[in-house]
Formats: C-alpha cells, sequence, structure tokens
C-alpha cells in the first residue's frame, strides 16, 4: 500500500461493464517528507475521498478486492483517508 | 521478503473494514549498502514493531491474505480466497544480517 495525494478525478462513460458505478480519482504518490514522487495512477475511490486529501492506495489483486462485490476489474484502488502521520526522518 | 526500516505510521479513521484495529507502519526498504532509499510504502504490522526498527516485509498479497485468513482460524486454501484488499506485511523483526 501506498501514500497518495488526491489531485483530481477522472470521468469515463464508454467503459468496461464491471467499471459502471466506479469513482475514479487521480492520485499522486507521496514520500515520506510528503512530497508527491511523480508517478499518477487513477485509482477507485472506496471511502469517499475528496480532492486534497491524503489517502492510503492498494494495487493489483488487493485492489480488486477492496469492492463490494470483489473481483471488479480494477487494479488501484483507494482504502483509506489519513487522519496523521507520525514520522521519524 | 525484503529488508526494511521502519520509519513512522499512519492513523486512518475513514478506511476499508478490513483495516479496523491494524496499525500501519510506513516502511522503506533498504538497498544493498543497507541505506533505507526508493519508495515508501504501508504495511500492517504483526510484530509489534515501532519507528526505528529494521524488519521483513512481505509484500505479496496472497500471502498477506492466507496469514489474516489463517488467523481467523481457516484452512490455508480457503484463507487465500479471502477478499482482503492488504498486500504488505510486517512479518518479522530484524536481529542480525550479515553480509559478505
Amino acid at each position: 500500500m501506498n501514500l497518495a495525494k488526491v489531485v483530481g478525478q477522472v470521468v469515463a462513460n464508454q467503459k468496461i461493464e464491471g467499471l459502471v458505478g466506479a469513482k475514479f480519482l487521480l492520485v499522486d504518490y507521496l514520500d515520506e517528507k510528503n512530497k508527491q514522487t511523480g508517478k499518477r495512477v487513477v485509482a477507485v475511490d472506496t471511502v469517499r475521498a475528496g480532492i486534497g486529501d491524503t489517502v492510503s492506495c492498494v494495487s493489483s489483486r488487493e485492489a480488486a478486492l477492496a469492492l463490494e462485490p470483489f473481483f471488479v476489474p480494477i487494479d488501484s484502488a483507494i482504502i483509506g483517508i489519513v487522519d496523521s502521520i507520525n514520522v521519524s526522518l | 521478503m525484503i529488508l526494511c526500516d521502519v520509519i513512522g505510521n499512519v492513523v486512518m479513521t475513514e478506511k476499508s473494514p478490513k483495516f479496523i484495529g491494524e496499525k500501519i507502519m510506513m516502511l522503506k526498504a533498504l538497498d544493498n549498502q543497507m541505506k533505507a532509499s526508493g519508495q515508501l510504502f504501508l504495511a500492517i504490522d504483526r510484530v509489534q514493531c515501532g519507528i526505528g526498527d529494521r524488519v521483513l516485509a512481505l509484500r505479496e498479497g496472497s500471502g498477506v491474505r492466507q496469514i489474516i485468513g489463517r488467523e481467523q482460524g481457516l484452512a490455508v486454501d480457503i484463507a487465500v480466497k479471502e477478499p482482503v484488499p492488504i498486500k504488505s506485511m510486517v512479518v518479522a523483526m530484524v536481529d542480525e544480517v550479515n553480509v559478505v
């Protein structure tokens, strides 16, 4: 799982059946100094995250398991909104 | 598994139900010179690690699901199919590393 910041949203009307109803958000992966690393993905939101939130993202098969019913065709999902970070640099 | 340093932890209130009660640690993988470099990632904790510890992280989702399912008392082949959206877990605390 990775820390990421929500930077935007994606609207897509023409899509495969398994993606109908999915909320797509653009997220930038973060490093431990809270800076964007340059890696940006489209992730499906499962926790009502909004633009500007710091979130936790999971990728590959486990992303597909985050939704109900599980096993939708996605490879990235937001599974938590971060309230606070405790870090020692 | 990979060698990592625990550099922090994360608190989340709004989260997927499978994460309730889990301690989520921030890990950085060690390179061949044993320095923490590379992408930061998050993992759930199973060994009561703390900030500053050196640990082993398992990053294979199927293995993590197997561990979590076994904790709930399921047989191994059923445990792996549990829909748990977690793919990294701290599985051991490192005491010593010897490298030539």
